[in-house]
């Protein structure tokens, strides 16, 4: 079982950025929202292994939640 | 289930009877008391009849009446009925069929084809109206001796203790209280002894209502399951047309959760709903209602000798018609146990068997049939768009068709139990620890067709294939190439079969443990072990 791996893998990462930028340019919300479920399918199916998912989807998660000041 | 009563036409009459017990001066005392004559009670009632248990059935109505319940029936659920004695029935006035199309618009999103494997008695589903299964179940459980129905007996109050319980039963001529050894409530979703016992029944409940209709019409639409995605008759919405008997066609449609239930079931209203669905209004109504719908179960399925079964026990959204066809797996899985353990078989503790086996389908029939809820009914806007892009991309993508859920259709569970003794040899083909066993077709030792689970029957067995050395010794031993014949080479197939091959079967069909080469020991300890003698040791 394969974890998820969180170090950058892209050879090029402004220019990976910069195509999911240029995908959504010119899109209402409702159309972003609509192409971003798109992709979120298709990616999921190329990673193929649900754990994997689920991993993502605790970083996900985790980075929404409110940063705490660091106390010391 | 926030169904509207409309009045219902009475299809199949019963009568009450004033009974013995009424009439004694202490309580009478029965070994089981099955409550609820739906097809669960019934289908429990008749396969303990079937073993020698006297069973006396209660329900507190004395008809069945018409209106939209089960239709869809699946191979191991009529593989069940066939062993009760009611297959043959449920085949002939049944609707076969295995081709399902999913739409989305106008367009044909993709097809399947059930493809039923050659080699089978029974095919992958059958539609049939539950009212003409609860009938041939109830004409086949008054053709046995031992049963009793009691209709118009209500079960007001329950008396649990540890070694069985008082009922308190009314009737048309007043109430009357009698003690049984074991309580079997298979009395429905709103299942009144699980309130007597204070049990909670927990789960999740869907807002959006459905229509569901069943519409008399000469269609041209042939016998598959259809399913629209947002047809351009009901937008935004989605749509179901299945075929049952009679040329009755069961029609679902998704309303939404805001659906005003009584206004929707009013015949102005669903008419031209229809009339848009079918392109004509050459039909007419049989029934209407709107319902809507919630996954949910009891914790336990055993409280001491109460025993819960069916609905009672646990209830599905229909997609995936998982309701009567997992009630009936319980009653199969329960009936054996409580004989044996009734006939002193087997120790009490072979019941809690039930709870583990039952809870595990339970919770995997409620995954499957709220997965399907959930596509089918978004509950908010980004719910709907991952659907949306679901469909969209199906078009595309095969992965995404994949994905696509308009009810996953029931299979029967592969028990992961300690019933079943762990294999120790490698085994390919169909045949699975702890699955129903694949059907094949054989012949006897006059050379007459059977098929084999016919020859298994209700009873542990033992399966053999000869390699020259003293076939094993059991209760029941059928022995392929002298009992029965495998000119086909099915069996051969399905089971992986080699000379020495070995299989021992439970009485629910079950498979229970293989060798390729089994000693006597090894199998009166897998033997004990499927009886719930711990480890299989005395
Ligand atoms: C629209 C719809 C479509 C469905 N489609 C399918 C399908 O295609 N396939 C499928 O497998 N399932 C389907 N189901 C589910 C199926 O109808 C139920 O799962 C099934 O009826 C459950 O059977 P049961 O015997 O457990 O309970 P029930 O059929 O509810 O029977 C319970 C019985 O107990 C009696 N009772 C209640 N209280 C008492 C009391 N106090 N004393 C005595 N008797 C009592 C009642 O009168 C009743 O006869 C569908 C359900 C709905 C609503």
């Amino acid at each position: 079982m394969t974890a998820l791996i969180t170090e950058s893998r892209l050879a090029d990462p402004d220019r990976t950025y910069r195509a999911l930028i240029e995908a959504h340019r010119g899109l209402s919300d409702e159309d972003s929202a609509a192409l971003n479920s798109r992709l979120v399918l298709i990616l999921a199916n190329h990673i193929g292994e649900h754990s994997v998912l689920q991993e993502a989807i605790a970083l996900a998660k985790q980075s929404m939640e409110p940063v705490e000041p660091a106390s010391e | 289930m926030g169904r509207i009563m409309n009045t219902r036409k009475i299809l199949y009459q019963y009568g009450y009877h004033r009974c013995p017990d009424q009439d004694r001066a202490s309580p009478a005392r029965h070994s089981v008391i099955i409550v609820g004559a739906g097809p669960v009670g019934l289908c429990t009632a008749i396969d303990l009849a079937q073993r020698r248990i006297p069973v006396v059935l209660l329900d507190d109505a004395d008809r069945i009446g018409e209106g939209s319940r089960g239709i869809c029936y699946a191979k191991r659920t009529l593989e069940i009925l066939d062993r009760l004695g009611v297959g043959n029935l449920c085949l002939e006035k049944g609707v076969t069929w295995k081709v399902g199309k999913v739409f989305q618009g106008n367009d044909l999103l993709y097809a399947f084809d059930l493809l039923p494997e050659d080699g089978h008695k029974m095919p992958a589903f059958i539609n049939l109206q539950q009212y003409y299964l609860e009938h041939a179940l109830v004409e086949r459980a008054a053709a046995l001796p031992n049963l009793e129905i009691r209709w118009c007996n209500k079960v007001v109050d329950l008396k649990h203790r540890n070694d069985g319980a008082t009922l308190t039963v009314e009737t048309p001529e007043g109430t009357y209280k009698f003690d049984t050894d074991w309580v079997v409530a298979a009395d429905g979703a709103r299942s009144p002894l699980r309130g007597m016992l204070g049990l909670a029944f927990q789960g999740e409940a869907f807002e959006d209502r459905f229509l569901i209709a069943d519409v008399k019409m000469k269609g041209n639409f042939p016998p598959e399951r259809w399913f629209w995605f947002d047809p351009p008759f009901h937008e935004g919405h989605s749509a179901l047309l299945h075929k049952q008997p009679d040329d009755v066609w069961r029609i679902d449609l998704q309303l939404g959760r805001d659906a005003n239930v009584k206004a929707e079931q009013a015949p102005e209203r669903v008419i031209p709903r229809l009339r848009q669905m079918l392109g004509h209004d050459n039909f007419s109504l049989e029934w209407v209602s709107v319902y809507t719908f919630q996954c949910r179960r009891l914790e336990r399925f055993v409280h001491g000798r109460v025993v819960f079964v069916g609905d009672a026990a646990h209830q599905v959204s229909p997609f995936g018609a998982r309701g009567a066809n997992s009630g009936i797996q319980d009653a199969d899985n329960l009936a054996w146990k409580l004989a044996i353990v009734l006939k002193g078989e087997a120790p009490e503790s072979l019941i809690e068997s039930y709870n583990l086996e039952r809870s595990a389908a339970a919770d995997e029939n409620i995954g499957h049939s709220t997965r399907s809820t959930d596509f089918i009914a978004p509950r908010s806007a980004q719910e709907l768009r991952f659907r949306d892009a679901t469909l969209a991309l199906a078009r595309h993508a095969s992965f995404a068709k994949r994905m696509v859920n308009s009810g996953r259709l029931s299979m029967p569970s592969t028990y992961d139990t300690p019933l079943s003794t762990p294999d120790a040899d490698s085994w390919s083909g169909s045949a699975r620890l702890g699955a129903p066993l694949p059907d094949a077709p054989l012949h006897d030792q006059n050379g007459r067709p059977i098929w084999l689970l016919d020859a298994i029957g209700g009873e542990e067995t033992i399966l053999h294939v000869p390699n020259g050395t003293q076939p094993p010794k059991g209760s029941r031993v059928l022995v392929i190439g002298s009992d029965l014949f495998d000119n086909q080479g099915f069996f051969a197939q399905r089971f992986d079969a080699s000379p020495g091959s070995t299989y021992l079967v439970r009485p629910d069909q079950h498979l229970a443990a293989r060798w390729r080469h089994g000693t006597p020991s090894l199998l009166e300890s897998a033997s004990r072990r499927l009886r719930g003698f711990e480890g299989g040791h005395a």
